[in-house]
């Protein structure tokens, strides 16, 4: 049983490693997903949005009860306040977001003029600084709080990311973000993959190993190790220091392209942040 | 040293492909299995106890073997020194961290921990 578990990942990882005509995203994404489906056969696919405790029926009573007063609550305030005040030039988010702010399903998008993958965090600092307002730290505070709040009023939008085929470096980011998941980094040699996929559900002492299939979902989180809201990049940060690693700029490119990956690889499930973890 | 542990364990592999039963001169002194033990146990060294269960360990994981017998599974010390040194070597998929290769533990660390695993 491992071993076919071990071997669907080879295939996948090889996949990785191949020339990028070997396997379209829409493959990789069905693998990938199937993978996950096979692992956890009663855990409903949706439900995989809610990370280990989709599979950890303790920790999920625990969370459960948490999410009753949840600990994310102040950062929705603080976001929507910060949502409805006014810049000093009297213009709004909402003046450069007109979808806004239930607009997170958008994101992360190719932008094919400027040749970069584009995400929320970004697009808000530059509508800050458009209007002549300092840009926001990537990992936590303010930053977290307003996306707490776009997410919030985003729950329920279905993960629908596009890469273009009209060109060809929205497929090479995909690739580089996937290559990213799989390289085995930092002292420790752990690759994502390592644990999120290759041993999701397995015990590493008293904690059960979350899947891969679902992490990008609840973004930003509180996470009671930091006893703060943090964002998504401001996790891989902390994974990737983890592995005894040296984290990449938050926003940068490498972590731009991994999000792109990863919230490709969830297509299909609806977005529930901001969420609450340990 | 830890070149001439490498250059060793390349050496005794090879002196193994050519005769398995062949007996690997030791390279290293002997460690101390009680250091060697408190290593397996600390989580900002060996952490071996994050994936194996060890006999007397609290809240072992369950990524790795249990860590029990070791003299029936592996024919001598320096093989399993070999596989903890970088245990992609003998599967690359493997997902224990080389902590010889990379320099997880020092030189006298990584040797107590093998005197310590030797002797479960």
């Amino acid at each position: 049983m491992k071993k076919m578990m071990i071997s669907t990942l080879a295939a996948l990882s090889l996949i990785a490693g191949a020339t990028v005509a070997m396997a379209t995203p829409e493959q990789d994404k069905e693998v990938w997903q199937n993978y996950f489906k096979a692992r956890f056969p009663n855990v409903p696919v949706q439900d995989f949005a809610n990370g280990v405790y989709s599979i950890d029926p303790i920790g999920r009573e625990n969370w459960e009860a948490i999410e009753e007063f949840p600990p994310y609550e102040t950062a929705l305030s603080e976001g929507e306040e910060m949502w409805n005040t006014p810049f000093a030039n009297g213009k709004t988010y909402q003046d450069c977001f007109p979808d806004g702010p239930a607009f997170e399903g958008k994101y992360p998008y190719w932008n094919k003029e400027r040749g970069m993958v584009m995400t929320l965090p970004l697009e808000i600092n530059e509508c800050r600084e458009s209007n002549d307002e300092k840009p926001l730290k990537y990992k936590k505070g303010p930053m977290a709080s307003l996306i707490a709040f776009i997410a919030y009023e985003s729950r329920g939008q279905v993960i629908k990311v596009e890469i273009p085929e009209d060109d060809p470096k929205a497929a090479e980011a995909f690739e580089k973000g996937k290559q990213f998941y799989f390289a085995r980094r930092g002292q420790l040699n752990f690759s994502c993959a390592t644990c999120h996929a290759l041993n999701a559900g397995n015990v590493l002492r008293t904690e059960i190993l979350s899947p891969a299939l679902g992490h990008t979902t609840h973004f930003p989180v509180y996470r009671s190790k930091w006893g703060e809201m943090g964002t998504l990049h401001r996790r891989f940060s902390g994974c990737n220091k983890q592995v005894r690693a040296k984290p990449f700029k938050a926003q940068g490119e490498e972590y731009r392209n991994l999000e792109y990956f990863m919230t490709y690889m969830n297509n299909g499930l609806e977005l529930n942040g901001p969420g609450a973890r340990k | 040293m830890r070149l001439q542990r490498k250059t060793a364990a390349i050496a005794g592999a090879f002196a193994l492909s050519l005769s398995p039963l062949a007996l690997v001169p030791a390279t290293a002194a002997a460690g101390d299995i009680d250091k060697g033990k408190e290593i397996a146990m600390d989580r900002a060294k060996g952490n071996c106890i994050a994936c194996h269960f060890l006999p007397e360990g609290q809240s072992p994981g369950k990524i790795g073997p249990a860590l029990i017998a070791i003299q029936g599974r592996y024919e001598s010390k320096e093989l399993l020194r070999n596989q903890i040194y970088d245990a992609t070597v003998a599967n690359p998929d493997s997902s224990m961290p080389p902590f010889g290769k990379h320099m997880i533990l020092s030189d006298e660390e990584f040797d107590n921990v093998v005197e310590y695993i030797w002797s479960l």
